[in-house]
């Protein structure tokens, strides 16, 4: 009895997961989700943009590395804008403004992430601050 | 009934440990003479009864008890045995278990072999061990205990995540944890050592071996976590400086700068504080690994605000563990001096430079690996990812890879740069001529991929260097090692940077007879079927791939569907050459009935993994090497003291 309450409830679960699958399904088909721009230089372009955006769906994968179908989605609009002509960087804007700078993997300068560009120099000031002292100090000794 | 002895060998170990501790402070007072007797013999037993513990837990996921809540949670009756076993760990509770388990089996093992440290000085150690696991103890009984019955057993488990049912990430967690836990060891020994004020050259020979010991887990296991994620993730991939890597990555940084300080400290008495400094950072880098890989403060920042009770928990053994490190620092910064001294041009000061530079790596990692976690506290979400990542370590990398190349030829303590001009002349030429043939030649190459191109052949040769003019015969052991290990990085740069420049690429959608080229491979899709397994059913692409028009090789890429729990996870198809690696993937049905296939050529790719093989390769040589004089040295003092007895009599 017990197993059988389990499949039902197994099954209402599947059911209950089903419906966005279905409707990715009812969408538009994203030809360039999995097909390549023909022009290799456009195609190299493209790729080297996808790398840089975060698929949302998942954990830590770009929309180049990314089964999700938004992630899908996503590298089909790259693909066409590029084949368009449009710049990569104008697409990545484009990007930002409709899901927001986590959707770019490549950190966007503006005051909330100034500390992240200061920090390579500061810790290269500190590393040079530390090795001077280091060895000026055996230098005195030598 | 397992599950209750399981419970009461966890307690009586955490109270072993409790025992330990006070011994061990007690032993140090001026009149504790006593206690000092105590300390070792309760070490052991500590480790043998969580072991004990450990292997309850082992046997209720072998046997599938499904009365234990943490088996129900995560386990299937019909789950091949080997993944039932990988069950145990691939939970939070299992894994804290573990992570108590390999920390007490090293203390019993440091309390039964080491004899060189002052006793003193090891029974502080022994305290301090028992210090750092008393609160894995608590947090293990208090918050997250992997013994706990359910009220009803429950009719089936859940089952195991379909990505962990990989035996490469079986083995994978376990491989990190003996890592961790070697710096905690290693930590324990700089408190012990800070304690006693005893930091010298005994401190870091007895040190070095886990600390080695560690570094060689660490290395295997990330080498080993990147190969998984290339190979089930489905997307050519290999890092993703995901926050999960980089809490691996981070104590492995910390590791190898502490491993060379503590050589320096071994053979030449300099680098005290340093060393003592990133024992504490090694540690400290564990525990922030763990932190965030434990609270669940990666999915969000909110899931950790929901139930902060574990992440509290370790955040709070964080601060007790680092903070009281520090403060002790701080009390014995002046009885641990600097050591002996070295000039500009020496051995000891390219170490330095590049334990440095490691460290400039770590806080780059470090700091972009929590930075988003700050901002989304504050409300706003951002991504650091590789193009942050990437370049900006490439900025500290580099110069120390030029270095690295330098350090092992020159003397210690003091030495003249023209001594090793053509030692260094002859790499640095190889280096430069790559250079110009990949801008000649591939001028497309980013510059940091051609960099890595560059330098790798050169790091390669200059790795072999310190063997030159020396009887290979009467080389020590750990001079083959190191050798090993640079050569290592070297190969892993090549493949890093070939994989990244030439890589090729060709999404298809096939119908079986197509045929498609990707690099210098012809692949023909030969049919699609389905094949079911133990527990999940597939669909599986007959694929033959020809080599330049040679006889063809067939490979079988699989999309597998789990039933418990549901899941999905595509199995590529690899076949490895010397010059490249084929790496095939089947996609989904096309409206059209044409199947979606993935197809790569990576030229040099695997020599990303072999590289980190042969970097733990080496580490295995010098841990051979120094053990191996470490017993002989034993047994020629047990003689003495033993003829020294007999003629006493």
């Amino acid at each position: 009895m017990k197993r059988l309450w389990l499949a039902i409830m197994a099954l209402l679960a599947a059911a209950l997961c089903s419906p966005p699958l279905a409707a990715q399904d009812l969408l538009p088909p994203a030809p360039y989700a999995y097909k390549q721009i023909a022009d290799p230089a456009l195609e190299a372009k493209a790729q080297t943009l996808m790398l840089t955006l975060r698929c949302l769906k998942c954990q830590s994968q770009s929309i180049a590395d990314s089964d999700a179908p938004m992630a899908g989605d996503m590298r089909h609009q790259v693909r066409t804008r590029i084949a368009a002509g449009e710049d990569p960087e104008a697409i990545r804007v484009w990007l930002i403004e409709r899901y927001g700078d986590y959707v770019s993997y490549t950190p966007q300068l503006k005051p909330i992430t100034w500390p992240l560009f200061a920090a390579p120099l500061i810790i290269l000031v500190l590393a040079a601050l530390l090795l001077r002292g280091r060895f000026r100090r055996s230098k005195a000794a030598a | 009934m397992i599950a209750e002895l399981g419970l009461a060998m966890l307690w009586i170990a955490a109270a072993l440990a409790a025992l330990q501790l006070v011994a061990g402070c007690l032993a140090l007072t001026p009149k504790g003479g006593l206690f000092m007797g105590l300390v070792r013999p309760v070490a052991i037993a500590q480790g043998v009864l969580v072991a004990g513990a450990f292997a309850a837990l082992i046997w209720l996921f072998l046997s599938t008890d499904l009365s234990v809540k943490l088996v129900a949670g995560n386990s299937h009756a019909a789950k091949p045995w080997i993944f039932k076993l990988a069950a145990t760990w691939g939970n939070h509770e299992g894994s804290m278990l573990m992570w108590v388990t390999i920390m007490s089996i090293g203390g019993g093992v440091v309390a039964l072999v080491e004899k060189r440290l002052r006793e003193e000085t090891l029974v502080a150690t022994l305290a301090g061990q028992a210090f750092v696991s008393l609160g894995f103890y608590a947090f293990l009984l208090l918050a997250s205990n992997p013994f706990q019955r359910l009220p009803e057993p429950a009719a089936e488990g859940q089952g195991l995540n379909p990505l962990l049912q990989d035996i490469g990430l079986a083995f994978h967690p376990p491989t990190l944890y003996v890592g961790y836990v070697g710096l905690s060891i290693a930590f324990s020994f700089a408190i012990g050592a800070l304690v006693t004020r005893d930091v010298g050259p005994a401190f870091a020979r007895a040190m070095r071996p886990w600390v080695l010991g560690a570094w060689i887990f660490l290395t295997l296991g990330i080498t080993a976590g990147s190969y998984w994620a290339y190979y089930t993730l489905g997307w050519g991939g290999w890092w993703f400086w995901d926050p999960v890597e980089n809490a691996s990555l981070m104590p492995w940084l910390a590791a190898t700068a502490l491993l060379h300080s503590c050589s320096v400290l071994a053979s030449r008495g300099a680098l005290k504080a340093w060393t003592v400094m990133l024992g504490v950072v090694a540690f400290s880098m564990s525990m922030v690994g763990t932190f965030l890989v434990r609270s669940g403060i990666l999915t969000s920042v909110h899931a950790f605000a929901v139930d902060p009770t574990r992440g509290s928990f370790i955040l709070a053994l964080l601060a007790i563990y680092i903070g009281g490190a520090l403060t002790l620092f701080a009390l014995r910064a002046n009885t641990v001096t600097e050591g002996a001294r070295f000039s500009f041009v020496s051995r000891e000061a390219s170490l330095v430079f590049n334990n440095v530079m490691l460290c400039g790596i770590l806080g780059i990692v470090l700091i972009g690996t929590l930075y988003p976690l700050l901002t989304e506290a504050m409300g706003v979400k951002v991504s650091v990812g590789p193009p942050y990542f990437n370049p900006v370590s490439a900025f500290f990398a580099i110069p120390m890879f030029l270095i690295m190349a330098v350090g092992p030829l020159l003397r210690w303590r003091d030495d003249k740069a023209a001594r090793i001009t053509w030692a260094v002349a002859v790499p640095a030429f190889l280096a430069a001529a790559a250079l110009l043939g990949i801008v000649i030649f591939a001028p497309a190459v980013s510059v940091l991929s051609a960099l890595g191109l560059a330098l790798a052949p050169a790091l390669a040769l200059a790795s072999l260097m310190p063997l030159r003019g020396r009887n290979l015969r009467r080389t020590p052991l750990p001079i083959y090692g190191g050798v090993l290990a640079h050569l290592g990085i070297a190969v892993a740069l090549f493949g890093m940077a070939s994989e990244s420049a030439f890589s090729t690429e060709k999404l298809a959608a096939m119908n079986p007879g197509d045929v498609q080229q990707v690099g210098p491979y012809a692949i023909t899709l030969k049919g699609i079927d389905p094949v079911a397994g133990p527990n999940w059913t597939a669909l599986e692409a007959t694929l033959a791939a020809s080599y330049e028009g040679a006889a063809p090789i067939i490979l079988r890429p699989q999309a597998r569907t789990f039933s418990n729990p549901p899941g999905n996870r595509t199995e590529s198809a690899l076949s490895t050459r010397w010059n490249g690696q084929l790496y095939l993937v089947l996609g989904e049905e096309a409206a059209d009935g044409r199947w979606q296939m993935r197809l790569w050529w990576k030229p040099f790719a695997p020599l990303i993994w072999y590289g980190g093989v042969l970097i733990a390769l080496g580490g295995l040589l010098a841990l051979v090497g120094r053990v191996a004089r470490d017993v002989k040295r034993l047994v020629a003092t047990d003689k003495i003291a033993f003829r020294r007895t007999a003629q006493g009599r």
